[in-house]
Formats: structure tokens, sequence, C-alpha cells
């Protein structure tokens, strides 16, 4: 019985799909941000989502948060669907539970207040218990912990008297004041240096080894993602192309897609040779896309099918997803 | 020794942010020349002083920010002499900037194409008629499907407008770029096929570009020079494949060190140890010594001085000429 407990998932999606009505007043042309997501985060599970710019991963994000509404499908809290919860105190408590932390840490700051105004609001309202110095004490101890040290003179700065890194870094930490279960985290470490940024990394495996708390991690940082996600997702123009365990992701990429991301992740350690050939693709086509694969136009595999039919996520490997129609699956070639 | 005379010349800029408390130097001393035609990678720990030290260039510090002293020539002309109508006369034409608030920095209220037009209508040498072909034109060359022209900010991506703000950079083609991690919101594909279009430019044009990142691999790829920043100084500068091969400085080295791999095996993620100094109170003698694994007792009482080994300069004791 535990188990099973233990196994309910802490949020899914079903279906989850978000359009954008784009062009002028009238027009009936729908951007296709997010089509069909089916998507698991496991209780203390760290999935990473990674994929094309413009290809849905923020507004995936938005859509957890409550901040859109989904076109169509569902999505679950802990076995609960999220449509139903839509009084002002249900969706509080859930941003409680289920804080975001916004790609741009420009304009999700109040600029009038301290930066740490948020952070001391959101342990006031999630943890009603602490005392004044108490509360004062925890927000020190969570802007140490990401590094804003000395964190006494980080409480009195406004936005505008911080780097862009410590901007993000408020961010993070107003997240953690929520005492949460799981984090939708955008692009936490976009503007961080590797050595800042590997205390944020280190502090989110320490979050769900101690905490158990999940994390939905969006990121361009493919590396990063191989240190702290369980699931790999990647995505382009609106779908996921490819789905699996991290490691098994990176070391067997199926889709081609994510060939390419991953061809395209140098070693900075690498000695400096010439860049391989570019591939300089025209941006999908996500306006009303019609049937057929997002990737055919810059897919050297493409067949007549690509662009006839969608393709549906195939396991190609142990819990290993990728949709497309060329792509091989290693469990065939197993059995033959 | 340098045949053509530098672009930019940045000599022992120094800028301070006045506060009640006492106040910060962000920028402490930082000398710079910029070739034309020249990429320069800047990098270093969050919170040392980058973005200040661009702003300042850029003559773009506002209050409390001080320049307290140092100066920075363009073309042999002194910026920081400049009214702010001669300056407005030469930003965009002669150097331009994306901000690293690049995602926040596009007007809400105005449609990417229109904002877009609006830049390129600015400049004379368009006719108006061709404004729109060209609009389309610069948000393809950055990967964006011209349908956002008739998109609002908020209607596009962090990276799309990042993206947008670098078309706008763009536009004028100064011979000066200067960009703050311009690319911090795209994924590699589309870094690189816009780095790639940017070296494109570049080679036809030939204007020189100083960028801030945190992407060590653009930097590898991408600048001529690099300048490694911390707390508020630069502590190495030269050559990209001489700072990636023999990195000097033992901030640099722990920052070569740190990258995470995406393959081979898996070893745990170390950051440089130590917390980053508070610019308020900076160390007293080399202020990476209360981090540094080779630290003598005399480097905590003693600045370095910058010395020069081959064509790299390097602020450590370990290189002094007494040591
Ligand atoms: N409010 C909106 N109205 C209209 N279109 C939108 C809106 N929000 C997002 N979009 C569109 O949806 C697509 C996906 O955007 P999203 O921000 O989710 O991308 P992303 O994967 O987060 O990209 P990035 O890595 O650049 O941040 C883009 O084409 C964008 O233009
Ligand atoms: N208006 C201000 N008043 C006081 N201190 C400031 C102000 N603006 C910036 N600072 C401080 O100056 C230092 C340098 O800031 P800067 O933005 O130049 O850093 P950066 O190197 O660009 O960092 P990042 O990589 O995080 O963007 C930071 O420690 C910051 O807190
Ligand atoms: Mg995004
Ligand atoms: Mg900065």
């Amino acid at each position: 019985m535990a188990a099973t407990i233990k196994q309910q998932p802490i949020l899914q999606t079903v279906g989850l799909t978000r359009h954008f009505r784009v062009g002028s007043l009238l027009s009936r042309r729908y951007l296709h941000a997010v089509d069909d997501v089916n998507l698991t985060i496991g209780g203390g599970q760290v999935v990473a989502l990674v994929g094309e710019s413009g290809s849905g991963k923020s507004t995936i994000a938005r859509l957890l948060a409550l901040i859109y509404r989904p076109t169509a499908g569902e999505i679950f809290f802990k076995g609960q669907r999220l449509s139903e919860r839509r009084s002002r105190r249900d969706v509080l408590e859930y941003h409680g539970r289920v804080p975001m932390v916004f790609q741009d840490p420009y304009s999700s700051l109040n600029p009038v207040y301290p930066a740490s105004h948020a952070l001391m609001r959101a342990l006031k309202l999630h943890q009603p218990e602490l005392s004044h110095p108490a509360r004062r004490r925890a927000a020190e101890e969570i802007l140490a912990s990401v590094g804003l040290t000395p964190p006494a003179t980080f409480l009195t700065k406004y936005p505008h008297e911080l780097s862009g890194g410590q901007r993000q870094r408020i961010g993070f930490a107003v997240a953690l004041a929520c005492s949460p279960e799981l984090i939708l985290a955008d692009e936490p470490v976009s503007m961080l240096d590797v050595s800042v940024r590997i205390g944020i990394l280190n502090l989110m495996a320490e979050l769900r080894r101690l905490k158990s708390v999940s994390i939905l991690y969006i990121t361009h940082d493919i590396a990063s993602a191989r240190y702290v996600a369980d699931q790999l997702l990647v995505m382009y123009a609106g779908h996921v192309v490819e789905s699996g365990p991290a490691e098994d992701v990176l070391a067997h990429p199926k889709h081609p897609y994510t060939q390419l991301l991953l061809s395209a992740v140098p070693d900075p350690r690498a000695p400096l040779t010439s860049m391989p050939a570019a591939d300089v693709g025209e941006p999908p086509r996500v306006v009303d896309p019609g049937e057929g694969c997002r990737f055919r136009w810059r897919c050297p595999y493409a067949i007549d099918v690509c662009s006839t039919d969608t393709p549906r996520l195939r396991e190609l490997r142990p819990s290993h997803t990728a949709a497309c129609h060329v792509a091989t699956s290693d469990m065939e070639t197993a059995r033959a | 020794m340098i045949a053509v005379k530098p672009l930019l010349e940045v000599d022992d800029l120094t800028v301070d942010y006045d506060a009640d408390a006492g106040a910060v130097r962000a920028v402490d001393q930082v000398s710079l020349q910029v070739a034309p035609g020249e990429f320069i990678g800047i990098v270093g720990e969050s919170g040392c002083g980058k973005s200040t030290l661009l702003y300042a260039i850029a003559r773009l510090l506002s209050a409390p920010a001080t320049i307290a002293g140092g100066s920075v020539r363009l073309k042999g002309r002194d910026l920081l002499a400049m009214d702010e109508e001669a300056l407005r006369e030469i930003r965009w034409r002669d150097y331009s900037l994306v901000m690293q608030s690049a995602m926040n920095a596009l007007n809400p209220v105005l449609t990417v194409g229109a904002q877009l037009r609006d830049t390129i209508d600015a400049h004379d040498a368009i006719p108006k008629e061709e404004s729109p072909n060209r609009s389309a034109a610069l948000l393809r060359m950055v990967g964006i499907d011209p349908v956002h022209l008739k998109s609002y900010p908020h209607q596009l991506s962090g990276g799309m407008r990042q993206r947008a703000m670098i078309a706008m950079a763009l536009v004028f083609t100064p011979e000066l770029v200067i960009m703050d991690e311009p690319t911090s919101a795209l994924d590699v594909v589309a870094q690189r096929s816009l780095m790639l279009q940017i070296k494109e430019l570049q080679r036809r044009i030939g204007f020189a570009a100083i960028f801030v990142t945190h992407d060590m691999s653009l930097v590898s790829h991408f600048s001529d020079r690099l300048a490694v920043m911390y707390a508020g100084q630069i502590v190495e500068l030269g050559k990209t494949r001489d700072l990636f091969d023999d990195p000097k400085h033992p901030y640099t080295r722990a920052l070569m060190q740190s990258f995470p791999s995406i393959s081979g095996p898996k070893a745990t993620l170390q950051g440089i140890p130590g917390s980053p100094p508070d610019l308020a109170h900076p160390p007293a003698g080399c202020r990476f010594a209360p981090r540094c694994p080779l630290v003598e007792p005399r480097f905590r009482v003693e600045p370095p001085a910058m010395v020069a080994i081959g064509s790299t300069l390097v602020r450590c004791h370990l290189y002094g000429r007494d040591h």
C-alpha cells in the first residue's frame, strides 16, 4: 500500500495543449505553443525540460502554475484535477506548494520594494508559525544558501542594486521560502557563472534528497541537466519529441532534433577547432502547423510519411520514447 | 606594437556605486583595448562588475553610479567628456548595446514590427518603403518567424525577445557592438547559428564586439581575446586560445575546471570553494586570496600588480618579479 501511495505522481498532465491566437484581431490563425503534452513528475523527482527557444517550455511552466488556462487537456496535482482548484484560497495554497521561478529576473521583481520583500512575504504567508526574528534568520539562511553573501546586505538591497545573476538567485530564494513540494524552475541558472551555478544545482540535489522536493528544471544547459535530472524531456515546436531517463537520452538520443541539439553542445575543454557545419535552420512553423512532423523541414532523414502523419511518442529503448517515424527501436533490433 | 589604432581604449576605468553604507567599487582600474574587427569575451563571477563595466563604456550609468576615474575613448574621442547630445548622435550609429535585461527591454505596448520599423526609419540610409522587408529579413536572420512582426513582446518567448534585441543592435551596423549575456535564453543550436550569423556579418562589415557571457564554449569559439574579471578587476587578459590551453591565474584555472560535461564519468560537481567577495569591503591584498589554493601570507596584504607573460596579462603574485 505504502508503495502505491509513493508511486502516485505529484503532478501529471494529460494531453496538455495551449494555443494562442496571432496576427490581427480578426485573424483565425493559431499559434500552437504546446500540443498534447503528457508529463509526469514523481515525488522527489527532478525532470529537466530542454529544447529549442520558443518551443513551449515556459508556456508549460505557466500552465502548471495556473497563469495560463489550457486550451485542452488536464493537469492533475496529486491525483486531483487542477481545473477544479479555482477559488482564490485554493490557488494561493497551490502557489505555495508549487512555486514558480520566472525566466526573466528583470521583470519578476517589484522595483519599489527591497528585493527581499517577496522573500519575507513568502515566509510570512507559507510559514506563518515563524516569529519575526526567526523569519529574518530564515531569510538570511535562504539568501546564504543561494550564494548571496553576506546575507544581511542583500536583505536591504533594491532590485536595481543587484546584478542579473543576483536577481535570478532572489527568484530562486523566494521559491525556497514557500516550503515547496514542487518547484517550477524556468531557466533558474541562465545568468550564473559556472561556479555559482554549481552551487544552485547542488542545492537542488540537496532539496530533493533531504526534503523530497520535486523540480521541473527548464534549462538550455544540457550538461547541468545530466547532473541533477532523473528524467529528460526534449521539446521542439510545441511537441515533446523525446523523453526518458536523462542519462539514457544523452547517451542514446533517438530523435534527429535531440541529436542535433547534443551535437551543438561543444566541450569548452576540447581543443579549439573550427565549428562544425552549422545548422542555420528556418524557424519552425507553429502557426496552424497542420499534420506532420514539425521538424521535417530541417530533418536530414525525412521521408514522405513525415509530412502527412504527426509522429507519436514510441518506446524505442526501455522507458525511453521518441516521436519520430524514422528512428529505430533498439528493442526490435534486439529481438530480431 | 599594435599596428592598427585601437577602436576602443579603456584606461584605468573605475566605477563606484555610492551608498549610505559606503561605496561599492564595482569596477576597479580596468584597462582594455579593442582593435577594429576584434571580438573580446568577458567572463567572471556573478556580481563581479561585468555589466557595470559595459554600462560605463557605453555611458549608460545613472546615479548612484559615479565614474571615479579613468578614461574611455572611441575612435580617439573621449566618451566620458561628451554631453548627452553628442552621445545620442553616436550611440547606435558608432556603437550599440544589447543589455542583460534585453528580455525586458522591448516596449510592451508596441509590436515588434513597429519597434524594428522605428529603429530602421531613424536611419537615413534606408528608403522608407524598404523597411518592412528589412524588418522581416532581420527577424529571419535571428531565427524568428516574421509572423511575429505583429506580435507584442509578451507574446514572444524569452529567447525570442533576446534575439529581437540583438537584431535591433545590428540594424545600424555600428563599429562596436557591446553585448551583455546576449544568448543566455537560447538553446545551443539557436545560439550557434546566431553567433555564426553575427560572425558572418562581422566578416562583411567589420565591426568589433565586446560580449559578456557565462558560456565558455561560446567564448572559446567566438572571441579572439578573453578578459577574466574577479571582484571588479581584470585578473587575466589574453588570447582566448592561450587562456584555455594554459590559464595562469588561479581563478581562471578554477573556472576552467568547473565545467560539467555531457559525456564521460559523472564526478560530483565542484564549484570554487568560498564565497564571492563583498565589494563594499573587498579583501585587502589580492582579492582572490581568501579562496586561492596557492595563497601565501604576503598575498593577503599586498595587492598584486598586472604582469605580462608573453601576450597575456595576469594580476597575480605568483608571477611577480620578486616571486
Ligand atoms: N501570451 C502569448 N501570446 C501569444 N503567443 C505566445 C504567448 N506566450 C507564448 N507565446 C508563443 O508560444 C511559443 C512558445 O513560447 P514559450 O515562451 O513557451 O517558449 P520557450 O520554450 O520558453 O522559449 P525560450 O527558450 O526562448 O524561453 C512561442 O512561439 C511564443 O511566441
Ligand atoms: N545601484 C547599485 N547600488 C549598489 N550596488 C550595486 C548597484 N548596482 C550594482 N551593484 C553591485 O555592483 C556589483 C556589480 O554588479 P554588475 O551588475 O556589474 O555585476 P555582473 O558582473 O554583471 O553580475 P551578473 O553576472 O550577475 O550579471 C554587484 O555586486 C551589485 O550588487
Ligand atoms: Mg522560456
Ligand atoms: Mg551582469
